[in-house]
């Protein structure tokens, strides 16, 4: 009760000062776009709630509690959410023919949070024409920070080619002699974390990569994949699979005795859902890099801001299964939408979304880890680059060294 | 040992006594109704429902396609996703790479789909029923993966796949890129299909359906059975390839991921619920494609399969023969009225 | 020559999966003639059942025991409810009803218990089997079992009153139905044995695959290219299809310089393809003499 009474009262003093903000000036001119209007802002989204990529559809029914939250405490700006949001069944054809049912059809301000890179890739072009944001979209590729080409477009999460590049700098620094093995998903995911992995490495990549071993997702397991890897003679296996992929190679490893310096990707580090599958003995010692929390991981249990999401999620999603990182997921963009339409008060058109998104200055979600801040600017479409690197130790990860930022590129 | 073509044939035949050439073709009446409808409609509508529209042509030609294939000369395909997709990225390269034009490009992409199909059709010869499913499957199983392929890559875009240019109206018609794009696409489909009547209703098209309905008698007529299967597939997967570059054009976006075994499925789902060997259910079974994983996920977003699942039983246990039966109550009852 | 026989090893210890699972598609065949392509997921929900129960406190064994009595259970529920008003539709049709029972058993599996993936326990332990670290002491006891059940479904076939009736119904409809046979019956028992026989299955491949609704996509199509390979018609040539699925395509991913490793499971289903083109019923497969 007491937190649900916290949860309205923070509402209501955010709504208060974004009132203040805005200043008077707001009162005299309201700006709308079609998908805004006194009472309602209509954002539109697509996920695959059907299909090979049904694991995801949690972020979008995590959105949708999330806005169904923001309404039940007066909308944002007084304004309810009107969140609608379509399943592509991770096609690309599908997501074509909903996201112009969003825009021409149900006339939505922003299309917000659309999953997958091939569906983003396949509406990116027609949402730039039609000048309507493709607001946090999510994936990890690296060509959604692209304001010059794509002005309309925005990502929300670190990408895959520059965490890659942590992990080689970080490889470069600790063990630069390592017999390094990839291992990787033959797909867009995969291959740009080989990509990033390989630029990170430089010169180095060609004598220090004794092996490159892809699987496709059809496969029922990979454990031949990690009998043959073994082999090769690495100490070090960079680990660049979804989560069953990355369980099954901690437990086959594990079961195979076999120890090299295993650096997973931050897709797969869900303690409930990776870690415990694959048995907590197998995964001591491993590696990767996080910018959320983790929601079974009881470290966090006494944080402020994982418990308003857990008090989030016990209201409005319940019977979830917390440590589904899909919660944590969708709970950290729809805040930051929040974030930016509060921003924008009674400015409710496209392109001052686009305008405040791209002026976000050390904003923190509830569910970030400490000292992650989403920062950008009109050159800079890439909310969160910060990461930091983590040991799993015991039943949980246990985070070092400094938050490291990926901007600095060389 | 073909359980599948047997079979078929047995019930279609138990189930409609209709003559072949009626059961091929509407009557001229419905047929300048549905004319009109599918030429009138797209004015009075939203872009956007051009574009489904627009779609559901697209999968109705590649439905029709499979038609000919399993309703024609009896032969089970799982792979059309593979034809569709290579007509799609033929188109999608020749246009972004090669600069064509995009008309020029559907006739290629069907004289290539042609050719691949013509060529599987040789093993296929040697299979029937489920083992040409497997063999078919597999294909469609396999095309994502090919197209992935590092060796392909330049041309391609790999794994991130190509964006396609969507064409303007010409001569500068005062009409909407989707508006242009629906009517073209309608003349394609009316051509495909007054050319697959009249494909069935040919000589070749009779020793299709000979084929299909007793292998054995048919050879014994004097049918060239491997040059009539073989030339079955390759008619297919020429339609398959035509609809693919089609749909690359419409949705402007081509990748592995568009053209999984989920896509095969779906077109054999749709020539199911248009009814097998019927061709202008076709058009209906692509409807259902289109439109029921919309309607299933209007109902509930968590169970959005699930409902998927319990409209295509409702289906298929009001009319287990497709839209064909369908109409042919529909047909009956006009009939009924009209002499009371 | 280690390498050879590591992973004809490691083949064999992935073959064991495709071997169990098409055995239940053999099973299903068996008994109705034609593919369940909805196999899969009715065995992906078996092994949730089991799954469930042991979250319950039941222990392991019972809960084997009481998922295969709930699974047989279903098996024949499904037949009779869904499946046997589609008995005079066309072959087609009922393919269609597969492919609408696998979107509703995956959907609602997703509903109940999420898209996380879960452990499932073995009752074998995973240590190495025997000192060789490539096959672990589930896969051994997976591939024991494996064979028990195809020596219980031959004796079965091959010698009990009920067995024969089955195979009687399912080739020659007509003609057993005048010697005495309820058919219909037959059908319904043939769909209850191979839902049980998949959920052995489910809960044998579970521990190696992880738990959770889209575990079965990628073992249906091996099972189906196994079962194709050994011959329909043979639970034996099943089985075999199975291990030599799995070392194919090892063998391709390994040997095959360049693409092998990215076109292992295309190149495996090209060589499944050519030996059909050869022996067109499968290895083991009976060859039916079509009459006119």
């Amino acid at each position: 009760m007491s937190s649900r009474h916290q949860l309205r009262i923070a509402a209501i003093s955010t709504a208060l000062v974004a009132l203040v903000a805005t200043g008077g000036s707001a009162f005299a001119q309201k700006k709308y776009d079609s998908g805004a209007t006194d009472t309602e802002i209509k954002v539109g989204n697509i996920m695959p709630y059907s299909g090979p990529a049904s694991a995801y559809g949690i972020i979008g029914k995590t959105e949708a509690a999330y806005f169904q939250m923001i309404n039940d405490n007066g909308g944002i700006n007084g304004r309810k959410v009107n969140f609608i949001t379509y399943d592509d069944a991770y096609s690309p054809p599908k997501a074509v023919e909903h996201t112009r049912k969003l825009v021409e059809s149900d006339e939505v301000l922003v299309v917000f949070n659309p999953l997958g890179t091939p569906s983003n890739t396949a509406i990116q072009k027609y949402l730039n024409t039609k000048k309507v944001p493709q607001l946090f979209v999510a994936t990890g590729a690296a060509k959604w920070n692209d304001p010059k080409h794509f002005p309309w477009t925005m990502g929300w999460q670190p990408n895959y080619q520059d965490e890659a590049r942590i992990y080689a700098k970080y490889l470069l620094k600790e063990k630069p002699d390592a017999k390094v093995a990839v291992l990787y998903q033959n797909d867009d995911f995969g291959k740009d974390y080989v990509k990033g992995f390989k630029e990170g490495l430089g010169d180095k990549a060609k004598s220090m990569i004794v092996t490159e071993e892809s699987y496709e997702i059809s496969e029922p397991t990979i454990d031949s994949h990690i009998v043959k890897i073994k082999s090769t003679g690495a100490d070090t296996l960079m680990d660049f699979t979804t989560p069953k992929f990355a369980a099954q190679t901690i437990k086959k490893a594990g079961e195979l005795n076999w120890k090299p310096l295993h650096i997973v990707t931050n897709v797969s580090i869900s303690v409930g859902a990776v870690m415990k599958p694959a048995g907590f003995e197998y995964g001591q010692g491993v590696l990767s890099a996080a910018y959320l929390k983790d929601g079974a991981d009881s470290q966090w249990d006494n944080d402020p801001g994982m418990k308003k999401w857990s008090a989030f999620v016990d209201k409005y999603l319940p019977g979830s299964n917390k440590s589904d990182s899909g919660l944590v997921y969708g709970y950290g963009a729809a805040q930051t939408l929040q974030k930016v339409l509060e921003m924008c008060g009674d400015n409710l058109t496209r392109e001052n979304v686009m305008k405040q998104a791209a002026s976000l200055k050390d904003f923190q979600t509830d569910v970030a880890l400490p000292g992650v801040k989403i920062n950008t600017s009109a050159t800079d479409f890439a909310p969160i680059q910060q990461v930091q690197m983590m040991r799993f130790k015991g039943e949980k990860w246990e985070l070092f060294g400094d938050v490291i930022s990926s901007e600095a590129k060389d | 040992m073909s359980t599948i073509q047997e079979t078929v044939a047995k019930t279609d035949a138990a189930a409609v006594d209709a003559p072949p050439k009626k059961s091929m073709a509407l009557g001229r009446t419905t047929s300048l109704v549905m004319l009109v409808a599918l030429l009138i409609v797209p004015l009075f509508v939203k872009n956007f429902v051009i574009f489904q529209l627009t779609m559901l042509l697209i999968y109705g030609i590649a439905v029709l396609a499979l038609n000919i294939l399993t309703g024609g000369s009896g032969q089970f395909s799982l792979g059309q996703s593979a034809f569709y997709a290579i007509g799609a990225y033929a188109a999608a390269i020749l246009i972004e790479i090669g600069n064509v034009n995009y008309v020029l490009t559907l006739p290629i992409a069907g004289i290539i789909c042609f050719a691949v199909g013509f060529l599987f059709g040789f093993p296929a010869l040697r299979l029937s029923g489920v083992y040409l499913a497997l063999a078919t499957f597999a294909l469609a199983v396999a095309m994502p993966q090919l197209l992935k392929l590092g060796v392909f890559e330049p041309w391609t875009g790999g794994v991130q796949g190509l964006v396609v240019t969507k064409p303007d109206a010409p001569f500068g018609l005062p009409i909407s890129q989707d508006m242009w794009l629906y009517y073209f696409t309608l003349v394609v489909a009316l051509v495909i299909y007054i050319a697959s009547v009249n494909l069935l209703r040919s000589r070749s098209g009779r020793a299709m359906m000979a084929i299909r309905d007793n292998e054995i008698a048919a050879s014994a007529m004097g049918v060239d059975i491997s040059m009539y299967k073989t030339l079955a597939f390759g008619v297919s997967a020429g339609i398959t390839g035509v609809a693919g570059a089609l749909g690359a054009i419409a949705v402007q976006f081509v990748a592995p991921d568009s053209y999984t075994f989920q896509l095969a499925i779906a077109l054999f789902l749709g020539m199911v619920v248009g009814g097998v060997g019927w061709l202008p259910g076709s058009l209906a079974g692509a409807a259902f494609i289109v439109f029921v994983p919309n309607i299933a996920e209007g109902i509930s977003k968590g169970l959005s399969g699930a409902f998927f699942g319990v409209l295509l039983f409702l289906v298929i246990y009001l009319v287990p023969h497709g839209a064909r039966q369908g109409a042919i109550y529909a047909e009956t009852l006009l009939h009924k009225l009209r002499r009371s | 020559m280690d390498l050879l026989v590591n992973q004809v090893l490691a083949g064999i210890a992935t073959g064991a999966i495709y071997a169990c699972m098409a055995l239940a598609i053999v099973m299903i065949f068996q008994a109705i003639d034609h593919l369940n392509f909805a196999q899969g997921e009715m065995a992906m929900f078996s092994t949730f059942i089991a799954w469930q129960l042991m979250q319950w406190g039941v222990p392991y064994w019972w809960a084997f025991i009481l998922t295969l009595i709930i699974s047989f259970a279903a098996g024949v529920i499904i037949e009779r409810v869904l499946f046997k008003p589609l008995a005079k539709a066309p072959v087609l049709t009922n393919v269609a009803g597969f492919i609408a029972l696998f979107a509703i058993i995956n959907s609602v599996a997703g509903l109940i218990w999420d898209f996380t993936i879960k452990q499932f326990p073995t009752p074998f332990g995973s240590s190495p089997f025997m000192g060789s670290q490539l096959i672990s002491t589930h896969q051994a006891g997976m591939i024991g079992v494996t064979l028990v059940l195809l020596i219980l479904l031959f004796l079965f076939f091959r010698f009990t009153r009920i067995g024969l009736a089955m195979r009687a119904a399912a080739t020659l409809p007509e003609s057993a139905r005048l010697v005495g046979i309820n058919t219909g019956w037959m059908i319904a028992l043939g769909w209850g044995m191979a839902t049980a026989i998949g959920a052995i299955a489910g809960i044998l491949i579970a521990p190696v695959v992880f738990l959770e609704p889209n575990m079965m996509g990628g073992v249906l199509l091996y099972g189906f290219a196994a079962a194709v390979l050994g011959g329909l018609s043979s639970p034996l040539g099943a089985v075999i299809g199975g291990f030599l699925v799995g070392i194919f395509e090892n063998l391709v991913g390994t040997y095959i310089p360049g693409v092998g490793n990215e076109l292992k499971l295309p190149i495996a289903l090209a060589l499944i393809v050519i030996v059909l083109v050869v022996k067109p019923t499968g290895l083991m497969g009976r060859t039916v003499v079509k009459r006119v």
